[in-house]
């Protein structure tokens, strides 16, 4: 029984990385502009997108007008689903005659969708329609992760060695991912998943009676569409309240399977891209390798930690042979589960199989860790330039410590570049902790408020959570949290739009920087950073950072909790 | 940024157009070839019609239980416990379905309870119980339908549904299906 839980899990890594591999050949292509199988449905498309909008793709832009051109696009995205969440009950498709949103839910959730995070304070079943979830929530899931892959984009143009600020046009990156990458992807899963038994469907909610005679109902709709792309783009906001937990959304193991693997592939698939892009496999190696390393130090003890069970329901003497069940599905089992629950927080898609608020201390704190690190595979195209901050200041630090300027692909690295990247990688640190500390001090002056579902040091992890799950536009919750209140829909709200921005723009601006920089062909002093030795340099940068910015507050929330829970 | 505003409404309108319009319409046609026309897949019974995946609420003896739901089983929501496994209420709430499920099922171990069925599922909706979930139920089913042990333990073997490929992932019972087909008998 476990034997087979375990063969599951080597499969959805092994599947995800096969299949990367050539996807990533496909963007790389993509992205250079080379010729593709799918150019002759593709090319007349996108031809239209452009004429209709009067955009002139092949216009070159630099790296500041590249993100003008990204900010400007997602305002307008912004203004457009305030207005649809908040005018969704007399909007058309609403058979459930759900209401509209609130000022502040509707922002936290435009916002939550526009930046990849896909927070969800409301529950999809009662709180949108089905014309919101499809034209503003599904949309913004498409167009969010092509702004992800976009930007990624223009830093995989920026790296290649020669001197330039013509950084590609940001329009063309945009179009060219939602079509050609997440589109053929997302019709794959969308169909498997219907002929699995997820509903597509405008009918609103049925009634039935039980064998038992009970009357109750039945949420349904257009899901199956909107899975898809909640996975390929890595966004995780779920069509019904529990997510991929739901047996609509997730209805077996085949599909539990379908979608580990569409989350995953386009994360691990950008890393190849850019060993493809750039000519440099090595360097894509020492990337995928350093992360897979990250990965495994934290899926196996979740794994292990879910298998055992829960000692305080072992104490109890019943058969927990299955694992720790509590919020966990029967047909995806406790390894599953435990795997999923960080293949989701380090790849930023938030969505979950499994009730995160209910799982064992260690798992709590590797969820917590994953999104802290947010550097291991990533979410669509930020991941990777989540991961060129620390490459940066791998190289710096190597730099001070044999004495030599620093270099990265033939350009120095000088002090402008690290500030920026110093500034994004603390920012972070101080958008969870700053808010976290924040929640917790009004909790202590108002222990009545009614915001946690739990007591003590899990209460505490409970908003820590919240707050690190914003911060690394994650999107998944310990959902004991109650927390569609205007606190936190408003202070989660900014978190969102800070986190997405800066780790967008500081990677890019350095990248842009370095492009126009004079180029220095390597030679036997240049420091090699495809090497395995460079990898473990960025790797001890990734620990040190995480583990000095965050030890002390998981302390008070999972690990006082293991020690509370586990005795000695 | 003005130069961008009208080029960025105007591509916003397109993608919609195209994503959530053309794409949307592309799935609901192909899923009009789907079981059941993409409505969710469902068990007919006479004239009853039932969600296969949906899970129901079983707490007479008669039946197989199905595990506890924080939203007893009516899908138009969908949640979880969402406790913590530290959490003192909690533990008790377990504690006491342990007694619950003694009383109604005289003669078995304390021991051989299946974690499953003490615990609350992720979605409230969880239309399975593990194969041990099912064999524990069986004394009290029998005694209650006057039937022989054998008899609803054929029943259960013919229910369990074996990892994917007979690889992959656990064991499962479909609850509505062992309790249709226990119906049947």
């Amino acid at each position: 029984m476990l034997y087979t839980e375990l063969l599951g899990v080597l499969l959805f890594f092994l599947a995800s990385f096969v299949l990367a591999i050539p996807l990533g050949k496909y963007i790389a292509r993509v992205y250079a502009g080379e010729k593709t199988l799918l150019d002759p449905i593709f090319n007349p498309i996108e031809r239209t997108f452009f004429r209709l909008s009067g955009i002139d793709a092949s216009r070159q832009m630099n790296w500041k007008q590249h993100l003008l051109a990204l900010l400007t696009i997602n305002m307008i995205w912004f203004l457009l689903a305030m207005f649809i969440l908040m005018n969704q009950s007399w909007l058309p498709l609403n058979p459930d005659g759900n209401p509209n949103m609130s000022a502040d839910l509707a922002f936290n959730t435009s916002i939550s969708f526009i930046v990849n995070c896909n927070l969800q304070h409301y529950s999809g079943e009662s709180g949108v329609s089905y014309f919101s979830q499809i034209f503003a929530l599904m949309f913004l899931q498409f167009v969010s992760a092509a702004t992800g892959m976009a930007a990624a984009a223009v830093l995989f143009n920026a790296m290649k060695e020669r001197i330039s600020d013509k950084l590609g046009n940001f329009y063309d990156y945009f179009v060219k991912s939602a079509t050609r990458i997440l589109l053929p992807l997302c019709v794959i899963v969308s169909v498997i998943l219907l002929f699995r038994g997820t509903p597509m469907t405008w009918e609103g909610k049925d009634s039935i009676i039980t064998m038992e005679g009970d009357t109750v109902q039945v949420s349904r709709g257009p899901a199956a569409a909107f899975v898809a792309i909640k996975h390929v783009g890595t966004n995780g906001g779920g069509f019904f309240g529990v997510n991929s937990a739901h047996p609509f959304e997730n209805p077996d193991y085949f599909t539990n399977i379908v979608e580990m693997i569409a989350q995953t592939i386009i994360p691990f698939a950008m890393i190849f891209a850019l060993g493809f892009y750039l000519k440099r496999k090595r360097l894509s190696w020492m990337i995928f390798s350093v992360m897979t390393l990250g990965f495994a130090l934290l899926v196996i003890p979740t794994i292990i930690s879910e298998v055992q069970g829960n000692p305080a329901i072992d104490a109890m003497h019943v058969d927990q042979s299955l694992g720790a069940m509590e919020g966990k599905e029967i047909r995806f089992g406790a390894a599953a589960s435990a795997y999923w629950s960080i293949i989701t927080t380090v790849i930023s898609t938030g969505s979950v199989n499994a009730m995160h608020d209910s799982t064992m201390p260690v798992s709590g704190l590797t969820q917590l860790l994953s999104m802290m690190v947010n550097a291991i595979y990533g979410g669509c195209g930020v991941g990777v330039l989540n991961f060129y901050i620390f490459i940066i200041l791998g190289v710096f630090i190597s730099g001070l410590m044999v004495g030599r300027t620093p270099e990265f692909m033939g350009k120095k690295i000088e002090a402008r570049e690290v500030k920026i990247a110093m500034i994004v990688a603390l920012f972070h640190t101080f958008l969870i902790l700053g808010g976290t500390a924040l929640a917790a001090f009004i909790f202590t002056l108002h222990p009545d408020i009614g915001w946690l579902n739990n007591p003590g040091f899990h209460g505490f992890s409970e908003m820590l959570y919240e707050y690190t799950s914003s911060s690394a536009n994650n999107g998944s919750g310990f959902e004991g949290l109650g927390d569609n209140t205007p606190w936190w829909n408003i202070s989660t709200g900014i978190i969102l739009l800070l986190s997405r921005f800066i780790p967008i723009i500081g990677p890019i601006a350095i990248a842009g920087i370095l492009a126009n920089k004079k180029y220095i062909p390597e030679s036997a002093g240049t420091l090699k950073t495809d090497t395995g030795t460079f990898g473990l340099m960025v790797f001890a940068v990734m620990v040190i950072i995480t583990a000095l910015s965050f030890f002390p507050a998981l302390t008070l929330g999972p690990i006082a909790e293991y020690f509370s829970l586990y005795s000695f | 940024m003005k130069e961008h505003i009208l080029p960025a409404i105007k591509l916003s309108l397109i993608c919609i157009l195209f994503f959530s319009g053309i794409y949307t319409s592309l799935i609901w046609g192909i899923a009009q070839f789907s079981p059941n026309q993409g409505k969710g897949f469902v068990v007919k019974d006479r004239d009853h019609i039932y969600y296969e995946n949906i899970g129901q609420a079983f707490y007479s003896d008669q039946y197989f239980w199905s595990r506890p739901s924080a939203v007893s089983y009516n899908a138009a929501g969908s949640c979880g416990s969402n406790k913590g496994p530290s959490n003192a209420d909690y533990l008790a709430l377990v504690q006491s379905r342990i007694d619950t499920f003694m009383v109604h099922n005289p003669g078995i171990k304390k021991f051989d309870i299946p974690v499953d069925l003490i615990t609350a599922s992720g979605s409230g909706l969880d239309p399975h119980i593990s194969p041990e979930a099912a064999r524990i139920q069986v004394k009290r089913i029998a005694n209650k339908r006057h039937l022989t042990e054998e008899k609803i333990n054929n029943v259960v073997n013919e229910c369990i549904e074996k990892p994917f490929l007979g690889l992959f992932g656990p064991e499962k019972v479909n609850v509505l299906r062992l309790n249709l087909k226990l119906e049947q008998l």
